[in-house]
């Protein structure tokens, strides 16, 4: 009733292989941009920007990055936070080698340094794959975390261990450090991941995103359709390692303001891997959706009980959302093992087909 | 050249120059490996019968330990402690089967392996609830486990090796024996066999796989069990643990996913390769390389083999 594509003829190709065939789904496109756009920044308060949309936009970026490995070419990795760390420090030491250049290149440029270490560690995966494949990539993890650890020349010899942002500008404007306002951080990262997004939508749906299915489907046959294996797995890696690397430099140099090696632990790899499964694996829509999951429930965990007026100790609230991850986690695998992404999906069919559902 | 002459000559005239400091490397080394392999163990059972790649088998060691250690200290005697665990274990595989498995069946394998995530922090998230999140002291004494150490003559010098660590050895075979007993001479161990090499044709000479599925949930359940007394003898009960049962990874792909004596013999050279490595080569790249050698040989290894030492060998076809 409400979504129908009825009277919305294609008459060329290329409308017809559009990302958002229907004219709904456009408009709802364009709603999202522009509450995402305008109306958070002017209206959202300065919790909701800084601790929620923030990191729900760069874990989102992660979530995609893992999602075009592991959704969209089959390869397991648990390797995503270290890579996110080689994002975040290759940032740091760029920006600092280079204080003069401005920080959004050394974000982008901090993505292909992660690209080549996820090239150097995705080359096990000609020859391995599945779980084996993802005990590889846990190599990558821990040997990446011990060096961000133990070599003080990453965190330029910070008694600490820990990396501090420092303040950089845009026209004269603060985008990075402490001056920088939550609002114009904001608008940072949000223009980071739609642009990025569009460009993983365009990948995914063209040549290469089909050279990377086959080869998720089975590695064998598309190898004798011609697809180069060697070629799509590693471009696979680097692209995935690219969007992680950036995430993890937006993570440090856009949230955190700082980070100590530990942020970039395995549990940041598990994080993630939560959100692209729980989201729904090949599908750029669920990595938001698993992101915002897994990333806003444990918020709204921690600060409901006491708005109701439930009086329990913090540690217990802990305990018990630990729990309830847990059980929500085994829920919607039960309920949905592909994910938030196909539930919106029949959702939009119930709304297509709605009231007559037949 | 220098460092050429500390990474490939140095090291051995060490070890050459203090045979006794190299021998007790090794002993720490085989220790660490027996836990490591008993960890390892418990993925392997679990993998073979349910093709579940068990995240949640380190949390399950905490938890069994954390069991433990919390009944004893609600004023249960030490050895009923032990046998509600068991109890408590079984209840555990029986959940599992009912709640997770069953509803999950015939899902993709990564399916199943987030399942068992969930399970992670479930049991993480109950463990804390009841038995408080601080670090606890293994009733080892109650439990009749030996405590002290021996100092051995060896190699033109001592060699101290503690008796926890031989009575963990020791338990450990005994273990391993008995479930290899188990699975080759009962009637159970051949239906687990069977399930473990191919489910449809277990179900359909009226094998019940949900059966199998608890019983083997509930053997794993038991290796954890012992892993947890022994680590927690030779440490403390926290669930610092949780990292340490990652390392058992490497040690599956080094064995093989599917093989149990793959599990023990990995457990022992990554044990063993990972307290002489850091040992011996850590001063030279500054210390703490324990935390990822293990993965890194298991990665130059996974080149060679992929299919691990004793596993399987992988066979594609389209």
């Amino acid at each position: 009733m409400f979504y129908r594509e009825a009277g919305q003829f294609k008459t060329s190709y290329a409308a017809d292989q559009a990302v958002f065939p229907i004219f709904q789904d456009r408009i709802g496109l364009a709603i999202v941009l522009f509450v995402a756009a305008v109306i958070i920044p002017w209206f959202g308060s300065s919790f909701l920007i800084q601790a929620i949309m923030i990191p729900f936009l760069i874990f989102s970026l992660a979530a995609i990055g893992l999602n075009l490995l592991t959704g969209y070419t089959g390869l397991l990795s648990l390797g995503t936070g270290a890579f996110m760390g080689v994002g975040a420090y290759a940032c740091y030491k760029l920006t600092s080698f280079f204080p003069s250049v401005n920080i959004l290149i050394w974000i982008l440029a901090s993505g292909f340094f992660s690209a080549a270490v996820g090239v150097l560690f995705g080359l096990p995966s000609l020859r391995i794959k599945g779980f084996y494949l993802a005990v590889a990539t846990l190599a990558a993890q821990f040997f990446l975390s011990w060096l961000f650890l133990r070599q003080p020349w990453f965190s330029n010899y910070n008694a600490s261990g820990a990396i501090e942002v420092p303040t950089r500008t845009l026209f004269g404007i603060p985008i990075t450090g402490a001056t920088a306002t939550d609002t114009t951080r904001y608008f940072v990262v949000l223009v980071f991941v739609i642009v990025m997004t569009w460009i993983a939508s365009n990948l995914v749906h063209g040549r290469v995103g089909r050279m990377w299915m086959a080869v998720r489907d089975m590695d064998l046959a598309a190898d004798l359709i011609g697809i180069r294996l060697l070629q799509t797995k590693l471009l696979a890696f680097a692209t995935s390692s690219f969007y992680c690397g950036v995430a993890g430099a937006l993570l440090v140099f856009l949230w955190y303001g700082g980070a100590e090696p530990a942020v970039f632990d395995v549990n940041l790899s598990f994080f993630i891997l939560f959100m692209v499964i729980i989201g729904g694996l090949g599908s750029l829509t669920g990595s938001f959706f698993g992101a915002a999951l897994i990333f806003i429930l444990p918020i709204v965990l921690r600060y409901f009980p006491p708005k109701l007026g439930i009086p329990v100790h913090p540690a217990t609230v802990e305990h018990i959302q630990y729990m309830v991850i847990g059980v929500l986690i085994v829920l919607f695998l039960i309920a949905e093992p592909a994910g938030l992404a196909r539930l919106w999906q029949i959702g939009k069919q119930k709304l297509r087909v709605w009231p007559f559902p037949y | 050249m220098d460092l050429l002459y500390k990474i490939f000559i140095d090291p051995f005239v060490q070890m050459g120059a203090a045979p006794d400091l190299l021998v007790q490397t090794l002993w720490e080394g085989l220790v660490a490996g027996v836990l490591y392999s008993l960890i390892a163990l418990g993925f392997v059972l679990i993998f073979k019968a349910s093709g579940v790649f068990n995240f949640a088998q380190g949390i399950m060691v905490v938890f069994s330990a954390l069991t433990l250690v919390g009944l004893h200290e609600h004023g249960v005697p030490a050895y009923v402690a032990l046998v509600l665990t068991i109890g408590v274990m079984f209840c555990l595989a029986f959940a599992v089967e009912r709640l997770i498995l069953r509803p999950l069946i015939n899902q993709p394998d990564i399916i199943l392996f987030m399942a068992t995530f969930g399970l992670t922090y479930f049991l993480i998230g109950f463990g804390e609830l009841i038995f408080g999140g601080e670090t606890k002291v293994m009733i080892a004494d109650q439990l009749l486990l030996p405590r002290g150490a021996i100092e051995v003559k060896m190699a033109g010098g001592f060699v101290s090796l503690q008796k926890i660590d031989i009575a963990a050895a020791i338990i450990a075979s005994l273990m391993v024996a008995t479930l290899a007993i188990f699975f080759q001479r009962t009637r159970i161990g051949r239906a687990l066999r069977a399930v473990a090499d191919s489910h449809r044709a277990a179900l359909s000479v009226g094998i019940s796989l949900e059966q199998i599925w608890v019983i083997v949930w509930f053997a794993a359940g038991l290796v954890a069990l012992t892993t947890g007394i022994m680590w927690g003898a030779r440490s403390d009960v926290s669930f610092a643990l949780e990292v340490i049962a990652l390392k058992a990874l490497p040690v599956l792909i080094l064995g093989g996913l599917t093989s149990i004596p793959g599990a023990i013999v990995g457990g022992l050279i990554i044990g063993i390769g990972e307290k002489i490595g850091e040992f011996y080569w850590g001063p030279l790249l500054g210390s703490g390389i324990e935390t990822w050698l293990a993965y890194v040989i298991a990665l130059i290894f996974l080149l060679f083999r992929p299919q691990g030492l004793f596993g399987e060998r992988i066979i594609e076809r389209i």
